[in-house]
């Protein structure tokens, strides 16, 4: 091959590099427009997507804190339902010993039984394990035991004799007005002139006897305040069963002696 | 449960009376009582299935802890679930109990709700 042939064969291979080259240039640029177009494109995107999210990130927080706000609210009402269904419970229950206890008090016109009762609901239902029941002497106005429990813990209470306004069971009788002690039960000295409790039965205003409790059971440390509505119904329902069972087997005995008599005529 | 036969042991009327009315609680509740232990011997070898026991401890003839015994040993009856209801409060008394097989202690005077919650969690109501 000529110089002169070497040197067309260079310029041509030089042209088509420089063609080349030129194309790679080209392509660049465009490519180098083409993201920066994208680059563009996609900052705009983003900045309305996150304008977007931020927004929907806002709402977010806002129903989250209305949720949360909503939810504290359903907490307190789902509270108050709870302690409303307890409060009901213990009303049942109360409601519940209250209706045995006047059921049972009015179930018989035996006096002993009677008597049986009203210290069924005091052990029972009240849970006191020291006791004692006193009946007023109409005659002589003494108050003295008719019924008692637990005179190991308290010695005495199985006899008490008591006339009306003296001490503090004297005064429950001639006042008519229930006596607690006001402090706490586990301090207190129990003597058979001071117990716990004492409560009166009456007839209207009239007083016919007491309820003393001295001593309560060992798992309980306080009266409840089923306990002062049993005091209550007690004090009321207890007092016309005794009296009414009283005047019935009085009624009972004069019964029988005018039925013996009239058999003794009879047959004379 | 559909239905449960209780036997309610208590020499007590006012108590067994007030037990009884807890019972009802439960749907279809059948309550049977006995007075004393000997009694509730009676109505356990009778012809109605018992589901669960309430026996108090202090009983004439025979007391509560006696019936617990004598039902434990029983081939028949031992599986019967049995819940003392009695005044004795102190542990040593809870303790004896639950040794000699009941399967709850309960001390008086009674919370209906507890009783009703006892109850369910025996016969997993």
């Amino acid at each position: 091959m000529s110089d002169e042939s070497k040197a067309e064969k260079f310029l041509e291979i030089f042209n088509k590099g420089k063609e080349f080259t030129e194309e790679l240039l080209r392509e660049n640029q465009r490519l180098r427009f083409r993201v920066a177009t994208l680059d563009n494109e996609q900052a705009g995107l983003s900045q309305e997507e996150l304008q977007h999210l931020r927004h929907e990130v806002a709402q977010l927080a806002e129903e989250n804190l209305r949720m949360q706000t909503r939810f504290r609210e359903v907490e307190d009402e789902n509270k108050d339902f709870a302690n409303r269904y307890i409060e009901i419970e213990e009303q049942n229950n109360n409601l519940a010993s209250l209706y045995v206890a006047s059921y049972q008090l009015h179930s018989t016109l035996d006096f002993r039984e009677v008597i049986q009762i009203v210290q069924e609901i005091i052990i029972n239902l009240v849970g006191a394990e020291s006791f004692a029941i006193l009946l007023r002497d109409e005659k002589t106005n003494d108050l003295k035991t008719i019924a008692s429990e637990g005179k190991d813990a308290i010695p005495g209470i199985d006899k008490i004799s008591t006339r009306l306004g003296d001490g503090i069971l004297g005064q429950v009788a001639r006042t008519g007005e229930s006596y607690f002690v006001s402090h706490e039960i586990a301090g207190t000295k129990v003597t058979v002139e001071n117990p716990l409790a004492a409560v009166p039965l009456k007839i209207k205003d009239h007083v016919i006897g007491i309820i003393v409790i001295y001593k309560l059971l060992q798992q309980k440390d306080a009266f409840t305040a089923v306990d002062y509505e049993l005091f209550s119904l007690l004090a009321a329902h207890a007092a016309t069963a005794i009296f009414s069972s009283k005047l019935y087997s009085q009624s009972e005995r004069k019964l029988n002696t005018i039925q013996s008599f009239l058999d003794l005529l009879t047959t004379n | 449960m559909d239905s449960a036969n209780f036997l309610v042991v208590e020499d007590s009327p006012t108590m067994r009376q007030l037990i009884s009315f807890s019972l009802k609680r439960f749907k279809n509740a059948r309550i049977i009582e006995a007075v004393d232990g000997v009694d509730a011997l009676k109505k356990l070898s009778g012809p109605d299935k018992i589901d669960l026991i309430l026996t108090d401890i202090n009983m004439p003839v025979m007391d509560g802890l006696k019936l617990v015994s004598l039902v434990r040993q029983n081939a028949q009856l031992k599986g019967i679930p049995i819940i003392i209801i009695t005044t004795e409060g102190a542990e040593e008394d809870r303790e004896r109990g639950l040794a000699l097989g009941a399967n709850a202690y309960i001390s008086k005077p009674i919370q209906s709700s507890h009783l009703i919650k006892t109850i369910s969690e025996l016969l997993a109501v």
